[in-house]
């Protein structure tokens, strides 16, 4: 498999996440929606030597892959893979950063790892909300949401267009570039010149296709709308949900609650 | 050069956001107004076709690494600035969406950072000005050249001034700078050939498709590989020349060095005493640990601990700290435990 059909299959493996069942799955998007972004929020809201209030919004995640019937090897292999920008500048806070900070007997823990580990946390708890969120709702209701929150009709319209084309692009793109590999032996990638024939070609290709589409959806009666069927309401499940998640950030957010347990524990200890 | 949320605070990320979206909101308001029904399924198509290409890796001659296409340019010269603005800020949702590269909140950072550039800066004032409407190959390749070197280094700049302004990472702003611009000048380089590649392509076959009326083209066949060459060349040439400049002169990146990591001297003994036994007053609260009969023997050290930028920091605290984290974590632990339990139950 080259990169493209591996993406694809990809996506289409998230897709076949979110048309399973459960609980979460019916819920609104928009209830998802929002409590994902108000959860990166808060979690980014932290200051930057953060760590041990941090634990304690991984509550998150792990209740919606459990719940959501996902699997925690998928959102963790994904969060390994992607990203490697977060890290890589994340990982200069050590070397400018010395200060110390905690010491443990002879350890000494500068200010530089601290925050170098609260980047990774932060990054572990984004990256796997967003996974989360689009592997419940798939990417169509996640558009269908943003149009409802007021997102301009164009924009959603053609996004939808282009998530639709992903995969029929990318296995015409899949083709001819496993066409040419197969003409080119012991090559890793595709040499410049026949890049741009391969790319401008597939332009081209694209551009009739376009054509062709919108003549057959003219044909169908398209005037510029695309109208979905997926009715979406807001019930007592949504708002239990988001409100439920929202008072539960918060509360992480204004107390310190690892702190507090850890006092109670070594307190019992005395 | 995906911005990632885990970088960013959330004044700059939503900043951000608020600039994108007036700006996909305007760009919809134009695309809406020039009433081609058409052009609405063609950017859905192109916005997979970019992503796609995206995904094609070629050599570049000479230098034995590679490179992929990222779109931005070559987006505007098909659809136009506000139609591009929207196609690059769908590849980038899907991107944060699927492949979370970047995140929910940078997708703000990101749609300006590699969508503002091209579409409303490079394209309108560099591209058109310089092809202008008697287009010529050399014309052509100058202008996708100079709108992709410029559209590049504005948005590696704009990410090192979002990452300092935020204030998670530690880099100096003008080691950030160093690290980021020359990089993203070989990206900008091998972008604006790819474009004018494809766009002298196309224009042999479609000329419509790039803005090109038929009657005014004399496209010529333009070596391409020969400028990548020479251009690299010149590239590396510079950086030589610009690092042996910095290498006599070195004090730039040690005064930023210096200015981040040393900026607070020492705290005295004294005051290191005083805390000291603070930090004892605390810990006798916890008998228990083991850490206090090693305390005498280490007490130079443990006062080392700094107040400056954690005001709150005491040992005791931060004792009860990683107690409490641990605690938290292995709480999580085993809710998710039960749950998986639950569902399993639910399943059998």
């Amino acid at each position: 498999m080259n990169n493209i059909e591996a993406q694809n299959f990809d996506i289409g493996y998230i897709d076949t996440l979110a048309s399973r069942s459960s609980v979460l799955h019916r819920l609104d998007p928009r209830a998802k929606l929002i409590t994902t972004l108000f959860f990166i929020v808060m979690v980014i809201s932290f200051d930057k030597y953060e760590i041990i209030r941090l634990v304690p919004f991984f509550i998150y995640p792990i209740v919606l892959i459990s719940l959501g019937n996902l699997s925690y090897k998928f959102v963790f292999k994904r969060v390994l893979m992607v990203s490697p920008f977060a890290i890589l500048v994340g990982i200069f806070n050590p070397i400018f950063d010395k200060r110390v900070l905690i010491q443990l007997g002879t350890i000494n823990i500068s200010c530089g790892w601290i925050s170098f580990f609260s980047i990774v946390l932060r990054f572990i708890l984004t990256v796997s909300a967003a996974i989360i969120l689009v592997s419940l709702a798939g990417f169509n209701a996640v558009c269908s949401a943003l149009e409802k929150l007021g997102v301009p009709e164009p924009f959603v319209v053609q996004l939808l267009f282009f998530y639709r084309y992903l995969f029929i692009l990318g296995d015409e793109f899949g083709r001819v570039v496993r066409a040419s590999f197969f003409r080119a032996v012991n090559k890793r990638t595709v040499s410049f010149s026949i890049f741009i024939s391969i790319v401008s070609n597939l332009l081209l290709r694209t551009f009739d296709r376009a054509e062709r589409i919108y003549c057959a959806m003219c044909s169908r009666g398209f005037d510029g709308h695309i109208r979905l069927i997926r009715s979406m309401k807001l019930t007592y499940a949504e708002v239990i949900f988001m409100f439920g998640w929202i008072f539960l950030f918060i509360l992480f957010r204004s107390t310190n609650f690892p702190l507090k347990l850890g006092v109670f524990i070594t307190g019992h200890l005395r | 050069m995906h911005m990632a949320d885990a970088l960013i605070s959330p004044a700059v990320g939503g900043t951000m956001w608020a600039v994108t979206a007036g700006l996909i909101s305007y760009s919809a308001k134009r695309v809406k107004e020039e009433k081609d029904e058409a052009k609405i399924p063609l950017m859905g198509v192109l916005g997979a076709f970019i992503f796609a290409a995206q995904m094609i890796n070629f050599s570049i001659p000479a230098t034995g690494s590679s490179g992929h296409l990222a779109g931005g340019t070559i987006l505007a010269i098909l659809l136009g600035p506000y139609a591009a603005f929207l196609v690059m800020a769908s590849v980038l949702i899907v991107q944060a969406l699927f492949f979370a590269d970047g995140g929910l909140l940078a997708l703000g950072c990101n749609i300006f950072n590699m969508g503002f550039f091209p579409c409303f800066l490079a394209y309108p004032l560099i591209y058109q000005k310089i092809v202008n409407n008697r287009p010529t190959a050399k014309k052509i390749l100058i202008a996708s050249l100079i709108s992709s070197i410029v559209s590049l280094q504005l948005g590696a700049f704009s990410v090192v001034i979002e990452t300092v302004i935020s204030g998670i990472s530690e880099l100096p702003f003008k080691v950030f700078v160093l690290l980021m611009q020359p990089i993203h000048l070989a990206i900008g380089i091998v972008e604006g050939l790819v474009t004018a590649a494809i766009v002298l392509f196309v224009a042999r076959l479609r000329p419509e498709l790039v803005g090109i009326k038929d009657n005014l083209i004399s496209v010529t066949q333009v070596n391409i590989k020969k400028v990548l060459i020479s251009l690299i060349l010149a590239t590396i040439m510079t950086a030589g020349l610009i690092s042996w400049f910095a290498s006599t002169k070195p004090d730039g990146l040690e005064w930023a060095i210096f200015k981040t990591s040393g900026k607070e001297e020492l705290k005295p003994k004294d005051d290191a005493h005083d805390f000291f036994a603070k930090i004892q007053e605390k810990i006798a609260f916890f008998p228990d640990y083991a850490f206090k009969t090693n305390k005498s023997e280490h007490s130079e050290q443990e006062v080392e601990v700094r107040t400056t930028s954690w005001p709150s920091i005491d040992a005791g605290t931060s004792v009860s700290g990683l107690v409490g984290g641990a605690m938290t974590f292995f709480l999580v632990f085993l809710i998710a435990l039960g749950l998986k339990f639950r569902q399993n139950k639910i399943k059998s």
